[in-house]
């Protein structure tokens, strides 16, 4: 229904503006997109090399310098189960937590979530799955457990006033299961956000998705979960991860996941890249006009520091860019 | 059914509009096909450190014949003082299985080039201007201008010989030297090229610092000069941007795109640095698009697989790594 002529849109009566209108559509992007880093947590978990207490705590500090709102500190799941983060509680305790800058945690049960309340969380995330197949090979439940669990987390959340935020794993397709429904992706996240979620991340886990798959899946999840909810966790195994991002930003999403440096392998396809970097995403922000509030050069040093601390390389193209073009 | 919602500026007064989505792209029209053209074989190892033989050169042309491609550039007419990688281009030329239905343009940056190329079974060339003064200078000692008179010559006698023209132009995005170039500099060049008689023009992010804003702005500008038809994107890879403007440049109404198998070409601006954007992962978007193209995507990754095993290389490919750790998931 077209609102001005109060008569039903023909997109016949367009043709004359579509070169404008195409660039308008082109140009639709939000004015300031929030960037979550989550190198720190995502990252550092699935890198091989395991880093001391002492560097972890001086990687998030000079990411809280960067001007990135938020930062994924650590994660408080058993250490049986994820060594690299068996050091959460002396992380959290040891950064310096910067105003305007908020550090949610993992919490994927109770005992996890007392455990970031002591140690001083303000904020905690739990890490929902669309495939069945996934949950019960990543957290040992059904979909519809895993939901029984995140109440428990929310509901106790909720009256310690602690935010809770949302993800939703394969959310493009499941390394066990593939292809995965929009439909699911959209009850799943539904369900988080109904729940008490403030924010629900929806992540393409094994980075299989294109702008094409990932415009399904999210006209099916904004039908249910309003846009200013979503934020977008690509992983870039494929090389897709900026176009998504970009296709995302076009249909209204403004939350964008990232690692510093492409931390973070892709554990279904060993020595493949996973999270997109933090530095290749700012630099396509900017590049559009689109606000942040980071300073990507202090990103680029601070992926530095950790790439020496782990002796690899950086994944990210302009970081590799920058150094290179720095020393020839 | 979806309803897109756009702004549209009419006077100062901002009016909102409805339309029906088009596309599945977030309601962004996208075109049905795709042409890729790969310019591995030149583009690509001209710009690789080891020089390959002849025979390597000619058993890749063939391999990506095979994988479908429709335009593979095949060598460069240049002078082997300036481009020693491309030394053996009578041989490659003469030595490819020219596969029906497939063009094998080459390079061709004057007059004498062109005639060797005609000479070595050529069938069509192509020229390379740029938006930017100094790069001009820098790369082929000439203005804009000169180059443009040179080409005008090439144009004429490929004319005159029925032989086929495809025009380039370098540094649409910014330039190493320059920095900044204004789209209305690039929009010049590139109907200069169609007018003298270039099919086609592809426009070159020749440092990779393009981003969709910017690939946007220059469109713009260049389609109010040359039909969009006309118009191809080689975008470079090096800020990691290349997936992303080819995104908003098949949104803006381009279907032909530049790559190079395995993103074989590093940037001579970055030392180490990734240059051209991987066939295979711009294959792997086109096709999750729904976007047809041609490609055998799996016989494609084979011949990116070959030549990275001839330079001792890595693919800079990330479809290509992904894959040879599992198998490829096509969603």
């Amino acid at each position: 229904m077209d609102p001005v002529q109060g008569r039903a849109a023909d997109p016949r009566t367009f043709v004359h503006l579509f070169t404008c209108i195409q660039s308008a559509a082109i140009c639709d992007f939000p004015k300031a997109v929030k960037v979550v880093e989550v190198g720190p947590r995502d990252g550092l978990q699935n890198e091989k090399e395991m880093v001391p207490t002492g560097v972890k705590i001086q990687l998030i500090d000079m990411l809280s310098e960067t001007g990135l709102p938020v930062i994924e500190a650590t994660s408080f799941v058993s250490s049986k189960w994820v060594p690299q983060m068996a050091d959460h509680a002396e992380v959290l305790k040891g950064i310096s937590l910067a105003p305007h800058v908020r550090y949610p945690v993992l919490t994927p049960n109770m005992q996890g979530f007392h455990a970031a309340v002591d140690a001083g969380a303000t904020e905690v995330a739990v890490f929902g799955s669309a495939s069945e197949t996934f949950c019960k090979n990543n957290i040992n439940c059904s979909i519809e457990e895993s939901f029984q669990r995140f109440k428990e987390i929310i509901s106790s959340a909720k009256q310690a006033h602690i935010p809770v935020r949302g993800y939703v794993s394969c959310a493009v397709a499941c390394p066990y299961e593939g292809h995965v429904e929009p439909a699911k992706v959209a009850e799943v996240a539904k369900r988080l956000y109904e729940l008490g979620c403030y924010e629900v991340s929806l992540c393409d886990t094994t980075g299989v998705g294109t702008p094409g798959s990932m415009a399904s899946m999210l006209k099916c999840v904004v039908k249910e979960v309003p846009t200013n909810a979503l934020a977008v966790h690509c992983h870039d195994t494929y090389g897709q991860a900026l176009a998504n991002v970009l296709i995302a930003l076009q249909m209204g999403i403004s939350v964008v996941d990232s690692s510093v440096a492409g931390l973070g392998g892709c554990p279904f396809a060993k020595g493949a890249t996973g999270n997109v970097s933090t530095e290749d995403v700012v630099y396509m922000l900017n590049g559009l006009g689109i606000e942040t509030g980071v300073n990507l050069s202090k990103v680029i040093h601070a992926g530095e520091f950790i790439c020496k601390a782990l002796n690899r390389s950086t994944n990210s193209k302009v970081a590799q860019a920058t150094l290179k073009s720095e020393t020839s | 059914m979806g309803l897109n919602r756009v702004h549209v500026h009419v006077g100062v007064q901002l009016l909102r509009v409805h339309f029906p989505q088009v596309a599945a792209s977030a309601g962004k029209s996208l075109p049905e096909k795709v042409k890729i053209v790969e310019v591995g074989p030149r583009d690509g190892l001209q710009n690789e450190k080891t020089i390959v033989p002849a025979e390597v050169k000619i058993c890749l042309i063939d391999m990506l014949s095979e994988a479908g491609l429709p335009v593979i550039e095949a060598t460069s007419f240049v002078s082997p003082k300036w481009v020693p990688q491309m030394a053996d281009q009578v041989e490659v030329m003469k030595g490819i299985s020219k596969k029906p239905g497939v063009n094998y343009p080459v390079l061709t940056p004057n007059l004498k080039g062109f005639q060797a190329a005609v000479k070595a079974g050529a069938t069509e060339v192509a020229i390379f201007g740029a938006a930017s003064e100094l790069f001009s200078k820098k790369n082929i000692n000439c203005s804009v201008e000169e180059s443009l008179q040179r080409f005008e010559e090439v144009a004429k006698a490929a004319k005159e010989q029925g032989v086929a023209v495809r025009g380039y132009v370098s540094c649409v995005l910014g330039c190493p030297y320059e920095g900044k170039v204004a789209p209305g500099k690039v929009a010049q060049v590139a109907k200069r090229l169609y007018a003298m008689g270039c099919y086609e023009i592809s426009l070159g992010d020749t440092t990779g610092v393009g981003t969709p804003g910017g690939m946007i702005e220059m469109l713009e500008a260049v389609k109010h000069e040359v039909p969009v038809e006309a118009l191809a994107v080689h975008c470079h890879d090096t800020y990691g941007q290349a997936l992303a403007n080819i995104l908003v440049a098949l949104q803006m109404g381009i279907s032909v795109v530049d790559s190079s198998v395995a993103g074989l070409g590093g940037c001579p601006y970055a030392q180490g640095a990734s240059g051209n954007v991987a066939t295979e992962d711009v294959v792997y978007m086109l096709h999750g698009l729904g976007i047809q193209t041609g490609v055998d995507l799996a016989k494609l990754m084979d011949a990116g697989a070959f030549i990275c095993q001839s330079l001792n290389r890595r693919t800079s490919s990330k479809v290509a790594q992904a894959a040879s750790f599992q198998a490829i998931l096509q969603f």
